[in-house]
């Protein structure tokens, strides 16, 4: 009954997107307020059914009921609670599911707090969002129906991946989407933008908030996957340029140009164009991903599905979205008109150039991720590209664009002259050439991409000291209230910013001072690796929920004295027997270490990896600054004050006395009172 | 002589251009020296494959191959697509679902007496699945009729 409930949900939920996506934008193009006021109705009423339908998922996987064959298939009776729940979206059907509620949930949050937005817009935005809902409804109720019975019913479950039973499940997926699901709200605002003809600095400053607010999520999302990956896979990496991980990674690197280029859009006026193709590309990049990862063309943990008709679905649903909003935007682009003029050396030229270095960063990252895929299909043999490449790749391009970070935020807008930069940014030059020579000799050794890589975190960190002196000079008022003059959204670039050199130096440092060894160790070896010495106490067995495992210990000592103890782990999950490997890990601030079991020998003896990561945490502390400088940004004053003064603004219209109003509040910016007026 | 601001734009755009070509030019260079490609136990027992590069194969682990040195670190074993097999020498810690008799795909060189050297052991499947590459290699060896052995367990 349950599933059945979900089920009908669905097709509900289905038939409001396609009034969503069909009435307020005829509305919008009509000037009908009472169709284009559908919108919001039609916004919350669909996400209360998939809501339901999500609900009656999570309720049937938790009951156990293993008679609807996607439970059946990615769940088991001995699996604990909390898996079984995150098991909804362990396979490809509930990822749907979940990637369905998550846009149902952002247009929902839209609904809400796009009260300041013209009428039109408004409902221009929702109807985007309720389109692209119908696409993945659709896709789900013909293809990938997560409620089909399965008759006759298992007597039990397939069980989940182990590799997926880990804590990591619970956020690293919802997490990604709500990070892939919130570019279609950029995207959305970009399609409106293009029908209404609306392209200017209120469209980029309402677009700002909910970009950034994605890209926050995309980040998080990301650093979870990668912290997972580490401590999971017991190899000790960090990163695999795996086609999983670049699906996620290139709406990142676009994502990221955008909320750069809306900023421009924003201040300047500039860039409209080129920002509503990011918009479109940050989005078309999320769609890509979600095929790459749930359509079965890769064959990695991810993606467990193979069925040609999905893949095709997918495959269309890209052509009418991508082909779809490009054609809508080679139509319509022209009319945005052009922004101010800057010249070479400006604000303007150097987020430009950071822009250009991301884009082709992104698209380096899909040529190496399609082109195998691509050759394949073909039947013109299978290939691979591995890390190499894309380090290759990476390094020059990165180099000019942290380069160009340190610069940016110090350079006027619209003209600036580079002797004047370079006056001013000479002591920061100094600190960080003289770090590159000097910290790597105290460090151990130097290499030229040691060198390198320092060079530009300390380069990112002392121009930022500069630019926080500069914008706090002054002796008017105490430094605390110097500081909080200084909007949030400025503190939020510094903050980001930082992170980045943080994320750069934990690289860095990783990358040209770890160590590892991987020995036979019977009980009572010692191994030495990076100064400490591994005592090796042997394996235990131990019995969890759904697994056995061998419990190795490893004593680890520096001159004499006892640092920490190491417990790797080798489990075998009984229902699919399969061997799953977790790295005893201690993590701190100035290094981890890392043991993993290898496999059993004879006479009790076991291979064991062990790898001493200076730094390494630093990579995702770098991941979580820059979340939280996004973050620090979306709670800037001008996006809440705008929308206080827009409300008393619009009890004030309503009793029609708008001139008033408007000279009441001088404050108002002109946009605003543009706006109400216009309305009037 | 002061450029007139048509001309410095041409200029700008020429600059950009080449800039772009460049950064290109970069990335299907490293794309182009960075590719691995995939061959078969038989093709490389035909010595159709590239000498002093990297490459990956793919097939089943002939069961009852795996041996140990003493430093029990350092391990041998065979890999087949059922045609043919190619010795494989390989010092690490094989992955989680390395198994005899499963599909495995490899990435190293070949040397002169057609020793396999990995440097990499790939095993990224479930229990039930077949990492693409050895599919195809089992695919292969049947299609081309020369399938004499037995296909191990």
């Amino acid at each position: 009954m349950i599933p059945e409930i979900g089920h009908f949900s669905l097709i509900l939920a289905l038939l409001v997107a396609l009034i969503l996506g069909s009435v307020p934008i005829i509305g919008a193009a009509r000037g009908n307020a009472v169709w284009m006021g559908l919108a919001r109705p039609a916004a919350r009423a669909q996400f209360f059914l998939i809501a339901t339908a999500f609900i009656c998922l999570a309720y049937t996987f938790a009951s156990k009921d293993y008679s609807v064959g996607y439970v059946a298939s990615n769940s088991n009776s001995k699996l604990p609670l909390q898996f079984r729940i995150a098991a909804v979206w362990g396979g490809h059907e509930g990822s749907l599911l979940l990637w369905a509620m998550i846009l149902s949930i952002w247009t929902v949050a839209v609904s809400m707090f796009s009260k300041h937005l013209p009428d039109d817009m408004r409902a221009r935005i929702l109807g985007v969002m309720g389109l692209i809902s119908v696409g993945f409804l659709l896709f789900m109720l013909v293809v990938s129906n997560p409620f089909e019975r399965l008759i006759p019913a298992a007597l039990d479950g397939r069980d989940l991946n182990p590799l997926l039973q880990d804590p990591g499940m619970i956020f690293h997926p919802p997490m990604l989407y709500m990070g892939y699901v919130g570019f279609s709200v950029a995207f959305a605002f970009a399609i409106a933008a293009l029908l209404g003809g609306q392209l200017d600095s209120a469209w980029a400053r309402w677009s700002r908030p909910w970009t950034t607010m994605a890209w926050v999520f995309l980040t998080l999302g990301i650093m979870g996957g990668s912290n997972w990956a580490y401590y999971e896979l017991g190899w000790g990496g960090w990163w695999f340029w795996d086609a999983v991980e670049n699906a996620s990674f290139m709406p990142w690197l676009v994502g990221t140009a955008l909320i750069h280029s809306l900023a421009v859009t924003e201040k300047r006026g500039s860039f409209k164009a080129w920002t509503v193709l990011l918009a479109i590309g940050a989005f078309s990049l999320s769609l890509l991903g979600t095929f790459l990862v749930r359509s079965g063309v890769l064959t990695s943990v991810h993606a467990f599905a193979t069925d040609p008709r999905r893949g095709l679905f997918i495959l269309v649903f890209l052509a009418v979205v991508i082909g779809g909003s490009l054609a809508l935007f080679a139509w319509r682009a022209p009319t945005v008109g052009r922004g101010g003029k800057f010249s070479v050396i400006s604000r303007e030229s150097f987020l430009l150039a950071n822009n250009v270095l991301l884009a082709v960063a992104a698209m380096s990252v899909l040529l190496g991720t399609l082109y195998p895929l691509f050759l394949d299909a073909l039947g013109l043999g299978k290939i691979s590209v591995g890390p190499p490449y894309f380090d290759t790749v990476f390094v020059p391009l990165m180099t000019p664009a942290l380069f160009l970070m340190g610069i940016g935020p110090i350079a006027r807008w619209k003209n600036a002259t580079l002797p004047e930069l370079a006056m001013r940014l000479r002591w920061a030059f100094a600190v960080s050439v003289a770090t590159a020579l000097v910290l790597p000799l105290l460090l151990g050794h130097w290499t030229p991409m040691i060198g390198l890589g320092l060079f530009l975190a300390f380069w990112i960190f002392a121009s930022s000291v500069h630019l926080v002196r500069q914008r706090l000079a002054g002796d008017r008022a105490t430094l605390l209230a110097r500081m909080k003059s200084v909007p949030r959204a400025w503190w939020g670039m510094v903050i980001a910013h930082i992170g980045i050199a943080v994320f750069t130096l934990g690289v860095t440092v990783v990358k040209g001072f770890e160590s590892e060894i991987a020995v036979r160790m019977l009980p009572g070896d010692v191994a030495h690796l990076a100064g400490y010495d591994f005592k090796f106490e042997g394996v235990q067995d131990s019995i969890g929920a759904n697994y056995t495992a061998s419990r190795g210990q490893l004593r680890v000592s520096k001159n004499g004295f006892e640092r920490t103890v190491l417990s790797p782990e080798k489990r075998l999950y009984t229902v699919q027997n399969m061997p799953m490997t977790e790295a005893g890990i201690s993590p701190a601030l100035i290094h981890d270490l890392y043991a993993s079991l290898g496999e059993p020998l004879e006479d009790g003896a076991w291979s064991v990896r062990i790898y001493h990561k200076p730094m390494v945490e630093w990579i995702w502390a770098g991941a979580v600054l820059m979340a939280l400088g996004g973050l620090l940004a979306i709670s800037d004053r001008r996006y809440r004050v705008r929308r206080k003064n827009l409300t008393e603004e619009k009890a004030v219209t309503k009793k029609s006395v708008v001139k008033k109003a408007v000279v009441k509040k001088p404050a108002a910016k002109k946009t605003v009172s543009k706006k109400v007026s216009a309305k009037v | 002589m002061v450029l007139k601001a048509r001309h410095k734009r041409f200029i700008l755009i020429v600059i950009g251009l080449i800039l772009i070509g460049l950064a290109a030019r970069l990335i299907l260079n490293a794309f182009q020296s960075n590719m691995v490609f995939f061959y078969t136990p038989t093709q490389v027992q035909k010595g159709e494959v590239p000498k002093g590069t990297g490459f990956r194969i793919g097939g089943l682990v002939v069961a009852g191959s795996l041996k140990r040195e003493d430093d029990g670190m350092t391990v041998h074993f065979l890999i087949t697509d059922t045609a043919k097999t190619v010795p494989v020498i390989y010092k690490g810690v094989l992955p989680d679902l390395f198994k005899e008799g499963k599909g495995v795909v490899a990435q190293g060189k070949v040397d002169a007496n057609g020793l396999f050297t990995a440097s990499e052991v790939l095993a990224k499947h479930d229990e039930n699945y077949m990492p693409p590459e050895a599919a195809e290699a089992l695919k292969r060896a049947k299609t081309q009729g020369t399938n004499s052995l037995v296909l191990p367990k």
